[in-house]
């Protein structure tokens, strides 16, 4: 048996790879079909996939160097166009899709753009309704900035003057699609916005496709709108077009028409208001003067005007009373006083010594003082006896 | 009167009705309001009534800095 020598397996890769990619038409491929086992790596950034349709997979691989630039997320499931090139992964012996660029099949590849960025600066706050301004009720310079030859500016001037044409209408003129659309809208903003050369701005186009309105779906235009320090209505495409602007602005309008009608009041609004007040006025004044006027009347009809005798009668009547008061008080206390002056005199008079001598007793003095025991006295001493109706001098006999 | 814009006018007129519905103004000061709101009521009516859409552009200004 004749052995020729054998192959390496590397060298049977290297060959059909060579096959492989020596093949113009495998150069540039362009295949439909569906993702499946999607991994995005977590360390390289490389998505790995299997494309396949009812019958038939291929496996597949797109570098982070192609794949940053995508504008949807792979999932698995998701109908895909990829472009790319068939080559063989020689350490695996596996021919594989290198693709270049991928885009959802059937489903425009803009709405998924758009629903990406919504989602992104939805998640970063900027529709929040905490940072929207209020719009003012009562303008006195509406910025514009839309196309100076479309149908809008058009619009707009035309609700502007018929409502409110004292405002002052602030205009510029932007491009509103193509690629110098975005910048242009956004440097017209930001203008705006550093010079507050406006109360309230209006920011939109006519209707259009949905590339014709791509430009209000544009991140720059989103900050720019977000950061205005100046209020902001969206005023894009027509009643159904809901662009990443309208999400954004501190007002979204249906149309630019609209948006015209919602930055300014009606003048004939105002009007009637001003001619009510007037009014108001007026029958303010009759009424306070009919006030004063019916408490003068009053004043005037009250009794101690009609009679003011009544007012001196019952003064006097209270005069009269008071002194009565009085009167009596001072009587009251004399004859207490009286009263208490008999009482004293009367005790008094029942403690007198004289009283008790009436009754038979007679005091004994000796040399003026009393004498109250009779071991005080020897014979021969001279006391004397004090009766009540006089003295009488005697000897001690015993 | 003559230097003031619609707007600060018909705010200052909005306070005006407010102040004589409280009704507790003496005479004499609900008088001084009447006449000012009248005179601020003639103001606005003017100023709607004679008004005029001006429209401007927004010029892009370079400055000389």
């Amino acid at each position: 048996m004749i052995t020729p020598s054998a192959l390496t397996v590397t060298q049977v890769n290297t060959y059909i790879k060579s096959l492989i990619d020596d093949d113009i038409n495998l150069k540039a491929v362009i295949i439909s079909g569906e993702i499946s086992n999607f991994k995005n790596h977590y360390r390289t950034g490389h998505f790995y996939l299997t494309l396949k349709d009812e019958k038939s997979s291929i496996k597949a691989v797109m570098f982070s160097s192609a794949n940053r630039r995508l504008r949807f997320e792979p999932q698995d499931g998701m109908q895909v166009i990829a472009v790319g090139r068939i080559s063989v992964y020689d350490r695996d012996g596996v021919y594989q899709l290198y693709i270049e660029d991928m885009m959802p099949d059937g489903f425009g590849n803009l709405n998924l753009a758009y629903e990406r960025l919504k989602q992104k600066l939805f998640e970063e706050g900027l529709f929040d309704e905490s940072h929207k301004k209020k719009i003012p009720s009562c303008p006195m310079r509406v910025g514009v900035i839309t196309s100076p030859t479309g149908a809008a500016i058009e619009d707009i001037l035309n609700v502007l003057s018929r409502r409110f044409p004292l405002a002052e209408v602030v205009f510029r003129g932007v491009e509103v699609q193509g690629v110098n659309a975005a910048p242009s809208i956004v440097d017209a903003i930001n203008l705006f916005s550093e010079t507050e050369a406006a109360d309230v701005l209006i920011v939109g186009r006519g209707g259009g496709s949905i590339e014709d309105l791509w430009a209000f779906n544009e991140e720059q235009v989103a900050r720019a709108i977000y950061n205005c320090r100046i209020p902001v209505i969206s005023a894009v495409g027509h009643e159904t077009d809901f662009t990443i602007s309208d999400f954004v602005a501190d007002l979204r309008a249906p149309t630019p028409s609209a948006a015209a009608e919602l930055a300014v009041p009606d003048f004939r609004e105002h009007l009637s208001y001003i001619l009510s007040a007037r009014a108001f006025f007026e029958n303010a004044v009759q009424l306070k003067i009919d006030n004063e006027r019916q408490k003068i009347k009053n004043l005037v009809s009250s009794k101690s005007f009609i009679e003011p005798s009544d007012m001196i009668k019952s003064h006097r009547q209270y005069l009269d009373s008071l002194t009565f008061a009085c009167e009596s008080a001072v009587k009251l206390s004399l004859e207490k006083q009286r009263h208490d002056f008999a009482s004293l005199v009367s005790k008094l008079d029942a403690m007198s010594p004289l009283k008790v001598l009436s009754r038979g007793y007679a005091m004994v003095t000796s040399e003026k003082n009393i004498v109250t025991s009779a071991e005080k006295l020897k014979k021969g001493d001279a006391v004397m006896l004090n009766f009540a109706d006089g003295n009488v001098k005697c000897e001690v006999t015993e | 009167m003559k230097n003031m814009t619609y707007e600060q006018a018909l705010e200052k007129l909005k306070n005006t009705v407010e102040k004589l519905e409280e009704g507790s103004l003496p005479l004499d000061k609900s008088m001084e309001f009447f006449e000012e709101g009248t005179r601020l009521a003639s103001f606005c009516e003017k100023c709607l009534n004679e008004a005029e859409q001006k429209i401007t552009d927004l010029k892009v200004d370079k400055k000389d800095d």
